[in-house]
């Protein structure tokens, strides 16, 4: 483990850059316990106040200094992003590796679960289940919601790949050596599904982090709890960019892209390590 | 039943494939009304010879119960193999029945040592229960093909060339002390001195070990060495069936005769005369109607070209070529 | 000099895995001449380098596979050419069409999921302009007549054909640009008799009217009876005997190559054939002295710590034995 991540720091510029960056916000959002504030109190600081020494981000018109503030939100953010791909994930592999192995009426049965969840216009399902839950939802819940809608383009795609692994020879000497099927799943052709699951979960995180700041902007979301959406908000309700607080705006826009960009490269160069063509390389085959 | 005696018996079956669309599909008939039993009370090595695409791993994939059948039955000690549903059975079949793959490149996966489906195949079948009597099992099994564990434990498919992989595959089947193995051109990819030690290893275990063996090859040489009966499989039919020194002696099939001639002879001045007459496009010639090879037969006659001919029973082979109807009235089906 | 001067050639795979250092050494002291306009077999039973020595005639070395001495010399009528020092991109330019591959296992280069024709258009882009689409389609479908490869397979998927075909095909990829070095290894294991005769009959034919030279390895010495001019045959990373066709079929004077023609089985022959005994080298420790001492029934004291050189005995007949240096009078 760290020798891969020492081999990637040193062979790929793109690791290096994102992994940098990554772990710059993970320690910036890890500050966040150290904060000398309450996430949820305000009117600690002076308000309006622009970025200087003592307030590095600024502060907000609610009296909050936005530099601690942004630690909160880049943490709720992150496990939000973190929390919902991985879900999505374990459902996705579940499902496309069940479909691709079994075949027959189990796969038939699960394509069409799967496809319905294709299909499924995803925001207003997301403001109808506000509606339900209303005070309730929170952010976990939220990331629960969507885990359960955003795994069904990549359960298909795992199995495909599944389906094509189950062709291979070495599938029948696996079969022959009395394997039962879940082991061969999992020690034959998981190994070839992963980068699939890596790529995906970029897009996964970058998806939900995305949406949650869409539904945080609108207001439908637990506003009350600070991520990059919330920050948004409330920023907007204050009429943030028309006082002249830009700064407001600005520091969860500016992270948020930076995050984004370093996620995007670090699964970018993981997905290469990891690919079995690469990987086979890499062992001199 | 009366199939109790018999280890094996296949009774006309047949696989019929759709390539392409549903529009523009053709069906081939990849294994065509195939009929043949082997015995329990001696172990024989039964070849299936022929060129490719005629035919055989798709059989060797239906007596293995991989693919389904499109019809006839097959019949293992007795048991209908093509009914078998639960995993229970199943083991239990593949504990008896284990194949050998044909190409040694593909039959482990390149992510995996190749020790682990040794001692998964151990471990399955219940041969070996702890760690150190799998050690003992996997070596043994590998030494009796001219390997041993140390060379082959911790290695990846890519370390190891062609013929230590096909090795190391014979060795995984003989694991679970199987009673028939179904090799599939186990080796064309391993040189001649260990083609040998390997076919020498079949023999042994046909007349020490009882395991009867279906040996698939296109090389007639260490068939005629090995076996016992062999058949000749053009385009999913038998053409020629018979004790091999009958079939490979004297041909009677001109297939036969022309597969046997193109065998290359390790000695001087054997080189071949005259050019081949190479099949077309595979799809054309099993959507043949008559004789398969009357494409490319030197004695074709009009009758070849319409009408499939029938098996006909004679000098203790049956032989499918109309050639032989004349002289020949007792025809079997 | 020949088309193809080897010297000394040493060539290991050192690998190096979760710190397991390990050097197999595939090539070990391999010198050879090649004549132009000659089929030039190897044989030699599975693991003795084949494979590996075709990899560095080729010139395509890499890690873990490294070149520790020695020299790969072509001559293609324009000086001599180290292969083992030219850089990526020339390299490319006389790979296909100064020296062509035919590797074991070449089948997958067909894309799965691209039509032949495809491939060998992607092919033959990556190598010359193509002006006319029709020219070209005109050209495959003639190269695939005389490889007696119906032209149907060219708007056929990889998957539609069966092993043979694919090789075939694959043959045919190698051959269009008629380069003066065909490295073949191994390229008629897979295909059935018949097919193999073809094949090997084209080469061959291809060989007569092109000039060039061929160079097969195959542990089949069958097939080298039938079309190779000379043969050499290599044991555990060494050439032990080269000479003429003929006399390694009939006058071999290695206890390997012996081993090696006896043990051929035969239609219309049961008697039974052993296999060489013993078991065969660990590249990764090998023997000392003769590779093949621990296996050779004439084994002698000196066998066990010497490399018997290869030296010449007759007609440009080369071998590695002490059992025949000491016969014809000088140790080394
Ligand atoms: N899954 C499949 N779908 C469609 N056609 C198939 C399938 N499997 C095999 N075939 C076709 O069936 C025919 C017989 O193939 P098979 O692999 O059984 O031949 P073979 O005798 O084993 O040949 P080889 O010597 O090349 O291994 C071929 O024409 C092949 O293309
Ligand atoms: N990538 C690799 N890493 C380590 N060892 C290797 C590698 N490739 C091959 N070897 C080893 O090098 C030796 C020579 O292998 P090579 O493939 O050249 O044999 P070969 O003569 O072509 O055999 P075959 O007839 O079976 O194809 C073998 O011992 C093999 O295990
Ligand atoms: S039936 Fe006719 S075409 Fe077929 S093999 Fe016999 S003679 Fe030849
Ligand atoms: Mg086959
Ligand atoms: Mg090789």
């Amino acid at each position: 483990m760290i020798s891969t991540i020492k081999n990637l720091y040193e062979h790929d510029r793109r690791f290096r850059f994102a992994f940098i960056v990554i772990i710059g916000i993970i320690i910036f959002s890890s500050l966040s316990f150290f904060s000398p504030y309450d996430p949820d109190s305000s009117y600690d600081v002076p308000s309006d106040q622009s970025p200087s020494i003592k307030y590095f981000f600024g502060t907000s018109s609610r009296g909050q200094d936005i530099f601690w503030k942004m630690t909160f939100a880049i943490r709720n953010s992150l496990l939000f992003g973190i929390s919902t791909a991985l879900l999505s994930r374990i459902i996705s592999i579940l499902v496309g590796l069940t479909a691709g192995y079994k075949g027959g009426i189990g796969d038939r049965i699960l394509m069409s679960i799967n496809d319905s969840f294709i299909v499924i216009p995803i925001l207003p399902l997301l403001i109808l289940f506000n509606f339900i839950f209303q005070e309730k939802m929170s952010l976990f819940l939220l990331s629960l919601i969507m885990a359960c809608l955003g795994w069904a383009w990549d359960a298909r795609l795992i199995r495909s790949q599944v389906l094509s692994l189950k062709e291979r020879e070495f599938t029948r000497t696996a079969v022959y050596s009395g394997m039962k099927s879940l082991p061969i799943t999992l020690k034959e052709h998981l190994p070839f599904v992963m980068p699939i699951v890596f790529a995906t979960m970029i897009n996964n995180m970058l998806w939900s982090m995305g949406l949650e700041v869409s539904l945080a902007v609108l207001g439908l979301s637990d506003i009350n709890t600070p991520t990059i959406g919330t920050t948004i908000y409330w920023a907007n309700q204050h009429q943030a960019l028309v006082a002249g607080v830009w700064w407001w705006i600005a520091a969860p826009i500016a992270i948020s892209t930076l995050l984004f960009i370093g996620l995007y490269l670090l699964f970018a160069s993981l997905n290469q390590y990891i690919d079995p063509r690469t990987r086979l390389l890499r062992m001199g085959g | 039943m009366v199939n109790n005696e018999k280890l094996l018996s296949v009774k006309d079956i047949t696989k019929v494939f759709s390539i392409g669309g549903l529009l523009t599909g053709t069906r081939l008939t990849a294994v065509n009304e195939v009929y043949f039993e082997m015995g329990s009370a001696n172990p024989e090595i039964f070849t299936l010879a022929g060129e490719s695409g005629s035919g055989k791993t798709t059989l060797a994939r239906l007596i293995l119960h991989d693919i389904e059948l499109t019809h006839g039955s097959i019949f293992y000690r007795g048991t209908d193999v093509t009914t078998i549903r639960n995993r229970k059975e199943r083991m239990r079949f593949m504990e008896r029945v284990q194949p050998i793959f044909q190409n040694p490149f593909e039959t482990f996966n390149p992510l995996k040592r190749v020790d682990t489906y040794l001692y998964a195949t151990a471990v399955n079948y219940g041969i070996a229960k702890s760690g150190e009597s799998t050690d003992g099992v996997v070596d043994d099994a590998l030494r009796s093909v001219g390997l041993s564990l140390q060379e082959v434990r911790g290695r990846y498919p890519h370390e190891l060339s062609g013929g230590q992989l096909q090795r190391v595959s014979v060795a995984r089947a003989l694991i679970p002390r199987p009673s028939l193995l179904i090799a599939d051109e186990p080796v064309s990819m391993v040189d001649a001195s260990l083609r040998m030690s390997i076919v020498n290893l079949f023999k042994e275990l046909k007349e020490k070990s009882g395991v009867s063996i279906i040996y698939i090859t296109h090389d007639l040489a260490t068939a005629y060495y090995i076996s016992d009966r062999i058949a000749i499989m053009l385009r999913g039919n038998f053409v020629e069936m018979g004790p091999v020194e009958k079939v490979l002696s004297e041909p009677l099939h001109p297939y036969t005769k022309i597969l046997k001639e193109s065998v290359p002879k390790p000695v001087l001045g054997e080189k071949w005369k005259d050019k081949i007459e190479l099949s077309t496009l595979e799809a054309k010639e099993f959507a043949r109607v008559g004789c398969k090879f009357a494409g490319r037969c030197p004695s074709v006659m009009d009758i070849c070209k319409k009408e499939d001919p029938k098996n006909f029973l004679l000098d203790e082979r049956t032989v499918k070529c109309h050639l032989y109807a004349k002289q020949f009235k007792n025809s079997i089906l | 000099m020949g088309i193809l001067k080897v010297e000394n050639l040493k060539a290991y795979y050192m690998t190096d895995v979760y710190g397991t250092k390990r050097t197999v050494r595939a090539i070990d002291g391999i010198s050879v001449e090649i004549k132009e306009n000659e089929i030039f077999g190897i044989a030699g039973e599975s693991s003795c380098g084949k494979t590996t020595f075709m990899k560095v005639l080729s010139g395509a070395v890499k890690p873990p596979l490294t070149v520790v001495g020695g020299k790969v010399l072509y001559n293609f009528g324009n000086g001599s050419l180290d292969i083992l020092s030219l850089q990526k991109d020339e390299l490319r330019k006389i790979r296909w069409k100064s020296i062509s591959c035919i590797l074991q296992g070449s089948m997958s280069v067909l894309n799965p999921v691209r039509k032949i024709y495809k491939t060998f258009r992607d092919f033959v882009e990556a190598h010359q302009k193509i002006e006319k689409k029709g020219d070209f389609m005109r050209q495959m479908r003639d190269h695939l007549g005389k490889l007696g490869l119906p032209r149907e397979v060219l708007k056929a998927y990889p998957h539609h054909l069966s092993g043979g075909m694919k090789q075939r095909v694959t043959i045919a990829l190698a051959t269009i640009f008629k380069p003066s070095v065909i490295i073949a290894d191994e390229p008629t294991t897979a295909l059935d008799v018949i097919v193999q005769r073809g094949v090997l009959q084209l080469l061959k034919e291809i060989q007569k009217e092109q000039k060039n030279t061929i160079i097969l390895v195959t542990h089949d010495m069958a097939v080298h009876a039938n079309i190779a001019d000379r043969i050499a045959i290599m044991y555990a990373g060494r050439i032990v005997e080269e000479a003429k066709a003929g006399d390694i079929l009939e006058n071999s004077l290695h206890p390997y190559t012996q081993h090696l023609i006896d043990s051929l089985p035969m239609i219309g022959d049961k008697s039974h054939r052993v296999s060489i005994p013993g078991v065969p080298p660990n590249l990764a420790n090998p023997p000392s002295g003769c590779r093949f001492h621990p296996r050779c029934s004439s084994v002698m004291g000196i066998c066990r710590e010497e490399v018997p050189p290869l030296i010449e005995v007759g007609d440009r007949h080369k071998v590695a034995c002490f059992l025949v240096s000491k016969e014809s009078g000088d140790g080394k």
